[in-house]
This record gives C-alpha cells, structure tokens and sequence, in this order.
C-alpha cells in the first residue's frame, strides 16, 4: 500500500496492487470522525471502567445500545498496539449496521467470563488469533443483535420483518417510510428470543470490514490520559519495587533490612515466592522511588542452586554436540534421503545459530494487586486475563467469582505477557500488605527477568543433483528451552510442510533443558527456524548457480505435493517486481529475498509472505537496510488494512533490530544484559523505508497478520548481505560479525 | 517542601530534592501520561519540558525544577487540540503508544525552535526510542503539525 502524493492530504488515499485481475480496490477515506473522536471518549481512558450508564440497555454481552443510539462493544482481546478494539469493534458491527461514529469500545470482563461459562469466548491474545479465533462468534454477535432490533421495531408497528431495512442504525418501514432508531427499541429489543440465529455476512458481502479505518485508540494516546497496567493508581495504594534470584530458579537465603526499614516512605520488607514465580525480595513503599532506591541498598543472600556456574555459551556447546547424538525425534521422513545425499552430485552443509533474545518492550513489567480474605483485584495489562484470574484464585484461595481481573492497555506485549508471572508475584506481595499495592519492576529486573525466544542451532545437509535442484534435505534443530516438552511446537515450528519440491527429507530435533525461562517471541519458533530454512536455501541457488528468487519459485511451482504453490509464486513474484528484483544496483548495495507462510500444524489457514531487502554494507563493514519491500496475502480479506499495515511495519522493525544488534547472554547463571545500552533498539537514524504490498493471492481467510512477516527479516537482510560481500552469516546478531572489506 | 510549577499550577511535594523529576510527576502529583522507559534517559519516554526545553525527566533531579516551568503531555494544550496531537490522530501514528507522550513533547519543543524541519532535523533532535517503529510516521507527523502550525 502505498499513499499517493499529490493528494488533498485531508483523503487518506490508499491502493491495493491488483494481482492476476483478482483484487483491485480504490479506497477513499475520508477525514471523518477523527477530530470528533478527539473530544468524545470512544474507549475509557481508566479501562478497567465501563463507559456504559443508566438507561443504556445490554442486547447480548457482546454490546450495549444507548437511547441516543451509541453503541459499546465488549472486547475480549488485549490492546498492544495492534489496535484490536478497532477491529473487534468492526467484526460486531459489520453485522449490527450501526452507525460507526457512534461506537465505543471497551475491556470485555474477566471476571464474567467465567461467571458466566466462558461467555467471551477466547481471551487470550496471541496467535495471530484475534481475528482468526473470534471473527465468527463476534460476526454471530452483531448480527443476532440487530435481528432482535428489527423484530423489535416489527412488533411496534405491528409489521412483518421482511417490510424492515436497516442502515447506520436506523430502521426502516419500507411501505410506509415510517422509522425507529435502535436507542428507541433496544430495551424491547433485550427481551426478545429469536426462534433461530440469522447466518452472517460471507466476505463478499461485507461493507465495513476490508476497509481501512482510523483506530478508535489513537486519541487517548496522544494526550496522556490512556491508562498502561505501570500508570494504575488506586486510593490509599502503596508501591513496591521487586528483585528476584538474580540466577534463574535461585531461592532467598537471607536479607537483612535494618538499614532499609527506616528510610523515608518505606512501609516493608517482604518476600516471595511460590509455583512459577522466581523467589525475592520486594521493598513496599509509599512511592515507587522510595521502594526501588531502598530495594537497591538491600543486601540479599542468595540460594543460587544449580546453576550459579551455567553460561550461555556451554548451552551453545551442548546443543552443537548433540547435532551428533542419536534418538532424534522426526517431524518429516519424505523418501530415502540418506541415500539419495551420498548420491548426489553436490553436497551443501551448513550449521546455524542464533542466540536467546527479550521482548524489550517499552514499558516494563508491573502488576496492580489488592488482596483481602473474599475478594481479589488486579490491575495490570497482560495478554491471558483469564489465566491471570485463576492464578490469582489459586495463590489466594479466594473464589473465582470474586476475583477481578482489571486489564490495561498494554506498552508492549509480543509474547512476554502470556505468562502472568508478574501477577503471581504481585498477588504474593499484596497478601503480605492490608492495601492495594503496584510492585514495578526496574528495566533491569524486566531485561534479567524474561521468558526469552529461545537459543537454537540447526544443521542442514543438502544433496543437489546434476542441474543444481535439491534431492536431499536433511535437517536437524536443537530447541534449547526450560520447559520441557512443552516448547516441542517452537522448535519445530513450520518444520512440517516445506513449500519446495524436494523428494527426500528428514526434519528431526532434539530438546535439551537449560535454567533459562524461556518462552514464545512474536512469530513462535519461526523467527528462528526460518532464518536457517530461508538462509539456506540461498546457499543452495548459489551453489546451484542459480538467482535465489527464480531458484525458488521454480521449487515451489513445480511442487506437486503443495496445495498452494500457484499463491506462493504470485506473492513472490510481486515482491520480486514492486522491489525491481534483477535491476542494477550501486556498488556495496544488493537484495535479498525470503519467502514464507504462518502454518502451523493442524491450522488451515496460512499467510503467504515474502520479503525482499536492500541492503548496502560500507567498506568499514556498517551494514544498513535501505528498503523492505513486503509482498502480503490478504486472502479474502483484511479487517482493517490500516492496523494490518502498522503490524507489519512494527515486526520489521523487531526482526531489524534483533538482526542487527540484540542478544542475550547468561553468565553465572543470569542475564548478562540489563538496560537499552546492551540490549538496543532500532534508531530512528536506521529505520528502513518499508512498501507493503497487499496481494490477494488465496481465495480463503488469512491465519493472522500479527506475526506473520517477522520471519524473513533475518534470512532476507542476510541473504543481501551475502550477494553484496560474499559473506554468509550463520549466526545473528550482526554485531559479532565483521563485514568490513578485507576481514576473514 | 518543594514548590513545583506543573502545567501552569503550582503544587507543594513533600519530596527528598534528589527524587527524578518523573517520579515526583506520576508518583507524587499523580499525571501518569509521562512514561517510565529505562531510567537512565536512553529512551525519551518520560521526556517533559522545563522553560521550554525537552528534558529527560527520569535523571532530572526535582530540586533543579524549582522555579521553572514544567510542561508534560497532559498541559501541552488544554483541549489537545495541539497541531503535533491534530497530526498523531490524523496519520494513527501511535502503536502501543508508550512512547508516544514523550515523542510528542519531543518534537513540540523541536518546533518551537525550527518551525519547519527536514528529516534530518527530526533525526537529529529527537532521539527517543520506539519499539514499534513508528518512526517514518512520526516525521510524517511532524511535517504535518508544521503545516497546519501554519494554517492556524
């Protein structure tokens, strides 16, 4: 997509590329609503609250319909910057046919969920689910409501149905021109059954959905007043500054906190521990300053177990040595490929590594909690509401039905906040202090304490015959993660279903257990798995002598066992064209190109994708990304383009930086990283021109959009690095290589 | 006791004049929307202004705020009707939006001075981080704020 120049700026103007005929779409978006937006609160700014007063009646707990025909949608799925209440917000009232100006949306309720037999369906947020997971039920919601809202006003006039139209809210009597607004017949409306649920809209039919729309959480992010989980302040609440066996799995030994209880504004001293938390010392103070500044001249004495000597680089060694060690579990066994590899012309190995990485969100980890003996509440933003609430339950043996799980808006998730540690902590401290208390975490303890992407070596071995196309591939991955067997699904991630022709193939793992939390990454197993796989297959065209783009689109469609290899090629080949693959360019500056889907084992659904970078590498070695350009399958749809495009957009950003500059290391058995100093992010000054290109390549519903470029980042940047210096990177990041022109 | 001149309103904070300025200002006042990011001003995100200057309010010791102006996102505009602000809501530049607040205040101090900058002034004066990328939208953004500074 791309803006056009010239424009009235005040039309927001955006072109989707028309592939083979298929999808061709001018959209105009006019200014509407933006400037209103900005003075009526379309999403609480506290979002714990409900915006919902007297007088406005529930029609099912999906949606709420005011007198003055406002309209709020229950969302049950975490903001971090996805802009998901905009596209909950649209699924619903694709079918409501409400007026869109009128929307609001806000947090569904954790708490009722369960009251109420898991009416919200899925809470969860992550997967590249929210669409996916939820667009039917949402979809079955909106469109049940307006029929009751039709039958409604049929009763009042005394009229059949089907004399009813509908649009932006209002009802039509066709014959007789008479009209009734939905704030008019929604309290009739609550109380009316349907005799069966109405079908809903098939993509072809929707008007509100595949267009782009400004998100209805921008305003309260431009003025301060949005509420992140860290910014929760409660009456009477007290702050508590956390730190945690700096060694993972470590226990407290001792602490003394006689210097510590008498500084200003300090209210205690207490300890932490229980099932996956990681044990320590929490400060409890009147200010966040005063608990962190006393935390940090509090001497602990710690229990560091095992693992006191452990360092990532043993873990690298072990899981190197166990390329070579026998049991190997098997995803795929496709012919005989130890055979066909001993006789093939040409023989390619490589071994590839990559390092465990953070989250590195922006705002660090924190937790809200106030414990008393019948009712727990919690504020705080996470990605699991509902197994944050069952946590708390438990740790307190408080009832589900009085436990409150308040979620915020989220500075960040990718991952980290599936896990709800920082609530288990959280309610451990609050148990030990009679008022609410916010414990936040330093950005050290956040960097020393994650559920790090975990550390991964692979080795591939390759047979080509005489014309240089493969015959054999044998793969090997080592997953190196601290629960096992429960990351199995992350080290083989898209393992399963290679899209290239190659008629024998082993893909087996090993596991091996470190100390080390480790947990999913934005694009789970496959930010690393596609970095050899992608990478690789570079090395394969070269040796073949072949152009990386044409070498694999001739393995993909000519694939006879891959049922979407005509949607591949046209994604690639659009990436290939809007990126000006094959033209010239200036000296030290070249491309590289990865392709990929989202599958994932027994999902149907995919996203095909294909990233091509220019890169330019400087005599001195700097390396710098000049463009992505990104070809995208929308399939038969995208809810919002707008939230899809900044998606993208934010996972090239992610997979740049890691690429470029991020790790993270264990010495001594913890983190070595700790703040933005060694643990960087992408600079402005590095930010890369980034083309998105929308392609309607399938004919069905996409997996997701949430994680689904973020893979070829690295194999596409690396791969451009190799045509420009003939250097092939098989580890990341960037930094522990020298590029420059002579250098081995 | 410090007195403190915040958004145009003295406050009275009965605070240690070591405490950083960003925690008298969320903790203590209670105005949330200047952020924590790294507390050791490599981020931005608590980025505030004092006389009119962009500071990095998490190694800002409050005593040397006294008698100053201190200006956070909440005072930028009473209505938020701010150009730079007219200009986030119109290009949706915010993702998760956590470093939003001190991005903003960012550039409204860099428009003070330079009431048109090229990309290169962007880059140069505002250094804070984004994790989601927001970059090319921010100066598109700022372009933008520029223009209608102008108009009104």
């Amino acid at each position: 997509m791309a803006v056009i120049k010239g424009m009235d700026r005040r039309e927001f103007i955006v072109t989707t590329l028309t592939v083979g005929g298929g999808f061709a779409l001018a959209l105009t978006f006019p200014r509407i609503g933006v400037e209103a937006a900005a003075k009526v609160a379309k999403i609480p700014d506290k979002p714990w609250e409900s915006l919902v007063g007297k007088g406005e009646t529930e029609i099912n707990p999906w949606l709420v319909v005011a007198p003055d025909d406002t309209v709020t949608i229950r969302v049950a799925q975490s903001e971090m910057g996805q802009a998901t209440f905009t596209s909950c917000s649209k699924m619903v009232c694709e079918e409501l046919e409400c007026d869109w100006s009128k929307v609001r949306a806000e947090y569904a309720s954790a708490n009722r969920h369960f009251r109420e037999n898991k009416v919200y369906g899925r809470m969860a947020t992550n997967a590249s689910g929210g669409v996916r997971m939820s667009r039917q039920y949402l979809q079955q919601a909106g469109a049940s409501a307006r029929e009751r809202l039709m039958a409604a006003a049929a009763d009042v006039w005394g009229v059949p149905r089907s004399e009813l139209t509908v649009k932006d809210g209002i009802i039509t009597h066709m014959p007789t021109g008479r009209t009734l607004r939905y704030g008019q017949v929604a309290m009739k409306a609550a109380a009316i059954k349907l005799p069966e649920e109405p079908k809903i809209k098939t993509p072809d039919q929707f008007t509100l959905m595949n267009k782009p729309t400004h998100f209805l959480e921008t305003p309260l992010r431009v003025d301060g007043s949005v509420t992140y989980g860290i910014d929760v302040r409660l009456p009477g609440m007290l702050y508590a500054a956390a730190k945690a066996s700096p060694v993972f799995l470590g226990k407290v030994k001792k602490y003394d906190d006689t210097g510590v209880k008498n500084r200003p504004g300090v209210h205690s001293v207490v300890e932490f521990s229980g099932p996956d938390i990681e044990a320590g010392v929490a400060v409890v103070a009147d200010s966040y300053w005063h608990a962190q500044t006393a935390l940090d001249l509090l001497t602990i004495e710690w229990d560091e177990g095992a693992h006191g000597d452990d360092t990532s680089e043993k873990f690298l060694n072990m899981a190197r040595a166990a390329l070579d060690e026998p049991g190997a579990q098997v995803v795929v066994k496709k012919g005989d490929p130890d055979v066909a590899l001993k006789e093939a012309a040409k023989v390619v190995e490589a071994v590839y590594e990559l390092p465990y990485l953070d989250h590195a969100f922006m705002e660090p980890m924190s937790c809200t909690a106030h414990v008393t003996a019948d009712r727990v509440d919690v504020w705080v933003g996470t990605q699991k509401p509902d197994d944050a609430l069952l946590d708390a339950a438990k740790l307190t043996g408080v009832p589900q039905e009085n436990v409150y799980i308040h979620n915020c808006f989220i500075g960040g998730g990718f991952g980290r906040r599936n896990y709800n540690d920082n609530v288990r902590q959280a309610v451990m401290i609050a148990k030990q202090v009679d008022r609410p208390v916010k414990v936040v975490w330093s950005r050290e303890e956040t960097t020393r304490h994650g559920y790090y992407r975990p550390m991964r070596v692979a080795r591939i071995q390759a047979g080509l015959g005489p014309d240089g196309m493969p015959v054999a591939w044998i793969n090997r991955v080592i997953g190196i993660d601290q629960n096992l067997p429960q990351d199995t699904a992350q080290t083989v991630r898209g393992l399963h279903q290679i899209p290239y022709s190659i008629p024998n193939q082993r893909f087996d793992y090993h596991l091996r257990q470190t100390h080390v939390p480790t947990g999913v990454w934005t694009s789970v197993g496959r930010s690393q798995n596609e970095f050899y796989l992608e990478s690789f297959m570079d090395e394969l065209a070269y040796a073949a002598g072949k152009d990386p783009y044409q070498y694999r689109r001739a393995l993909i469609d000519g694939n006879p066992d891959f049922p979407r290899a005509k949607s591949w090629v046209k994604v690639l080949d659009t990436a290939a064209e809007k990126s000006g693959w094959g033209k010239k360019l200036p000296e030290g500056t070249g491309m590289g190109i990865a392709i990929g889907d989202g599958r994932r084992p027994g999902v149907k659904e995919v996203t095909i994708c294909t990233v091509v970078a220019t890169v330019s590498v400087s005599k001195k070695g700097e390396v710098r990304v000049e463009r992505f350009d990104v070809a995208m399958d929308t399939g038969q749809f995208l809810v919002n383009p707008l939230a899809a495009e900044r998606q993208i957009e934010m996972q090239m950003v992610m997979g740049l930086a890691a690429v470029l500059s991020q790790e993270i290391t264990v010495e001594k058995g913890r983190v070595v990283q700790s703040n933005f100093h060694d643990y960087p992010l992408l600079r402005a000054t590095e930010m890369p021109e980034i083309r998105i290109h929308f392609v309607r390549a399938t004919d069905e519903p996409i997996v997701g959009i949430g994680e689904e470029a973020l893979g070829w980042v690295a194999p596409s940047v690396c791969n451009a690095i190799f045509a420009i210096t003939g250097k092939r990177i098989r580890s990341l990041p960037l930094k522990n290589h020298n590029l420059s022109v002579g250098a081995a | 006791m410090l007195s403190l001149r915040v958004n145009r309103k003295m406050y009275s904070v009965d605070v240690e004049p070591e405490t950083p300025l960003l925690w008298v200002i969320r903790d203590t006042i209670g105005l949330t929307g200047t952020k924590f990011g790294c507390g050791i001003a490599l981020c931005g995100a608590c980025t505030v202004h004092v006389n009119g200057e962009a500071v990095r309010s998490c190694v800002q010791p409050v005593s040397q705020v006294v008698g100053k102006d201190v200006t956070t996102i909440e005072g930028l505009s009473p209505d938020a009707q701010h150009p730079l602000q007219i200009a986030w809501r119109e290009g949706d530049v915010p993702e998760c939006g956590y470093c939003q607040p001190g991005q903003i205040m960012a550039a409204a101090a860099l428009m003070a001075k330079n009431a048109n900058p090229t990309d290169a002034d962007i880059d140069r004066r505002i250094t804070n981080l984004c994790r989601c990328g927001t970059y090319t939208r921010i100066r598109q953004a700022i372009h933008r704020a520029t223009q209608l500074a102008v108009k009104s």
